[in-house]
């Protein structure tokens, strides 16, 4: 049962019982709860993108929340002016891609906190640009009636018809960095993220490596800005300000940063959860701001890593059990065997 | 000119207070690997100890500052090191920005849903008056600041260079295990670092909340400056922080009025990312050897 738990059997159907239960779910859900699985799937993908540059590669950033705005702003506008959905979709993640690796050159330079503090100060950047330049960005008014797309004759208008295409876009682009993950790519990152040196020493060119891992982790928030855009429909500066960039980095943390799902979970812990705790109304902030220090402070590793840990102490539990009762049938009790050897 | 010396001037006065806090932030950074997202959110609090005790216990100002000052080192000091940083310092720095960031949020929270979410009022703790120099009018509180702020950077620095307290505590900072060895109680200095920390915090928000009225997200502007100050100036020195509250200061009054209003807040930002570029060490700091 233990080993089930962790198989890649277990893991697979999990999976596919997920993505089941999101197909179905439209067809008990109201329009404003379609919004809100939606708008959970959306922060998901941004969280995965900066779960490649935090969690695979190490790369602190503070920035994701601007390249979700960059991305909005950019299809907003595109598909205002008459640009096809997919066309304004793919500049998104485009002009994300350049952005993003232009901010990945200053991690060449400095790490740790004073990247933190650069990132911090080009999120808050975006974020004067896109309030202040009126002529393109229509200021504090913000984009309204941001059109949804019409793909191949169908018309995602309709609540229940965008909540598909979501579901589509985010499957397509979680498979896509699942897959970058498990490419060379992702174990390059990975060794940068555990010993840069190291890495260098063993020829991986970790220049390129790290300012990949800025541009691909910031064209994923571009994509997610380029599905959020026509999800809402109507978005100003303030949705993308520093708050967004914090609660994507704490997303990311506390679902458990350098694991697949953990982006999905710490984004069901700040999108859906408010939702269904109505009953705490306004305290749900403060409760979840007082959470996340205690789960901090006993598994920095997140709630993955807190799963993990129960599952492992389940086993450890289950085999001494075994043992003790092995050895009472045997008659015998080699005490030099007990702990450490079924690993 | 006389428009030029007035903003200066308040701009100088802006800057003592970022000053003070950024001398703070550096003080927990250095002695205990600590960078506190909150510091911001530390700013705004203490006035807010000091309404509560106004209407709550129903005291006078001056109590009420006394109480917000206990209050501070209890809180923000003693009790942020013994339950929030102690426990994390062995996960290294990520866990703790990550709990620091929380622990902002809920501070920000709290005041909005047990005070208010509305800007109060907040007596200043002296009465305001314009005063004539050379035909700019500078304001009585900006000097007061400027007073206040000179004479805690004048204590703190004699505290560190003057004392053998002081110098126990640098030792703490610049290298633990050693301090350890030579017999310095090292984790009792970085308690007073935290005490400090509070202290300084508890004066900065005494004297920037009659100006920007006390609100719960006034620890946003503070909190970056504060960064900003730390990290231009240097961020392993006392004098640092200051040279680079003081610049910040003046050169976001300055920006405001002759460059564009608007972009007020990104000159600094600006500032900040040119300096990490080309002198990562800051304006006043001395290079860091980096770890591997």
């Amino acid at each position: 049962m233990m080993d089930f738990l962790t198989s890649r059997a277990f893991k697979g159907t999990v999976f596919v019982l997920l993505v089941a239960g999101l197909i179905i779910l439209p067809f008990f859900l109201r329009p404003f709860g379609l919004l809100l699985v939606a708008m959970w799937m959306v922060h998901a993908v941004a969280a995965l993108g900066l779960n490649l540059t935090l969690g695979y590669a190490g790369q602190i950033s503070m920035a994701q929340g601007a390249f979700v705005g960059i991305g909005a702003y950019c299809t907003g506008l595109m598909t205002l002016a008459g640009v096809p959905y997919p066309v304004a979709f793919l500049c998104s993640g485009a002009l994300c891609f350049a952005i993003g690796w232009i901010l990945g050159y200053p991690a060449l330079r400095v790490q740790h906190h004073y990247l933190a503090f650069v990132t911090l100060a080009f999120s808050t950047l975006v974020f004067l640009v896109m309030r202040n330049e009126e002529w393109l960005t229509n200021g504090i008014y913000g984009l309204t009636d941001i059109p949804r797309p019409i793909l191949f004759g169908w018309n995602t208008g309709k609540a229940k018809d965008f909540y598909f295409f979501t579901l589509l876009m985010t499957s397509i682009l979680a498979f896509c960095v699942w897959w970058i993950i498990r490419s060379p790519w992702g174990r390059a990152f990975v060794a940068l993220r555990e010993n840069p040196v190291r890495a260098l020493s063993l020829g991986v060119d970790t220049r390129r490596y790290t300012l990949m891992a800025f541009a691909m982790g910031s064209s994923i928030g571009g994509f997610a800005g380029a599905l959020y855009a026509p999800l809402v429909q109507f978005f100003e500066p303030n949705s993308f300000s520093l708050t967004l960039s914090l609660k994507l980095l704490l997303m990311v943390i506390v679902g458990g940063a350098g694991t697949f799902f953990g982006p999905f979970i710490g984004a069901a812990t700040e999108v859906l959860l408010p939702e269904w705790l109505r009953i705490a109304q306004g305290y749900y902030l403060i409760i979840y701001a007082m959470l996340v220090m205690v789960l901090m402070m006993f598994c920095p590793t997140g709630i993955i890593g807190l799963g993990e840990r129960l599952i492992s102490h389940l086993r450890q539990k289950k085999i001494s059990s075994e043992r003790s009762a092995q050895a009472q049938v045997m008659g015998t009790d080699k005490p030099g065997q007990k702990e450490g050897a079924g690993q | 000119m006389a428009a030029f010396i007035q903003l200066f001037v308040s701009g100088l006065a802006t800057g003592a207070i970022y000053a003070l806090v950024a001398v703070g932030f550096m003080l927990l950074w250095q002695t205990s690997q600590t960078i506190n997202f909150a510091q911001g959110e530390f700013v705004m609090i203490p006035a807010f100890f000091v309404l509560w005790a106004i209407k709550i216990l129903g005291v006078g100002f001056w109590p009420a500052v006394g109480i917000a000052v206990v209050a501070s080192l209890l809180i923000l000091g003693l009790l942020f090191k013994r339950a929030i940083v102690d426990p994390m310092l062995r996960h290294g720095v990520l866990p703790l920005v990550i709990s620091t960031i929380a622990l902002s949020i809920f501070l920000k929270e709290a005041v909005k849903d047990f005070y208010s979410s509305q800007a109060q009022p907040f007596q200043a703790m002296i009465p305001s008056e314009d005063i004539n120099v050379f035909g700019a009018v500078i304001s009585s509180q900006s000097i007061f600041i400027l007073l206040i702020a000179s004479g805690a950077v004048f204590g703190l620095n004699k505290l560190l260079n003057g004392t053998r307290l002081g110098r126990a505590m640098q030792a703490t900072a610049q290298n633990p295990s050693v301090a350890r060895i030579l017999g310095i109680p090292v984790e009792r200095m970085i308690m007073y670092t935290f005490l400090i920390n509070a202290l300084l915090v508890a004066l900065a928000s005494l004297m920037i909340s009659p100006i920007y009225l006390a609100k719960f997200t006034n620890g946003d502007t503070l909190g970056l400056a504060a960064f900003i100050a730390a990290i231009v100036g240097g961020f392993n020195q006392v004098r640092g922080a200051i040279v680079g509250g003081l610049i910040l200061g003046v050169i976001e009054n300055m920006a405001a009025a002759y460059i564009s209003a608007q972009y007020r807040g990104a000159i600094p930002l600006i500032l900040l990312i040119a300096v990490i570029l080309w002198r990562p060490q800051g304006l006043m700091g001395r290079a860091e050897e980096r770890t591997v």
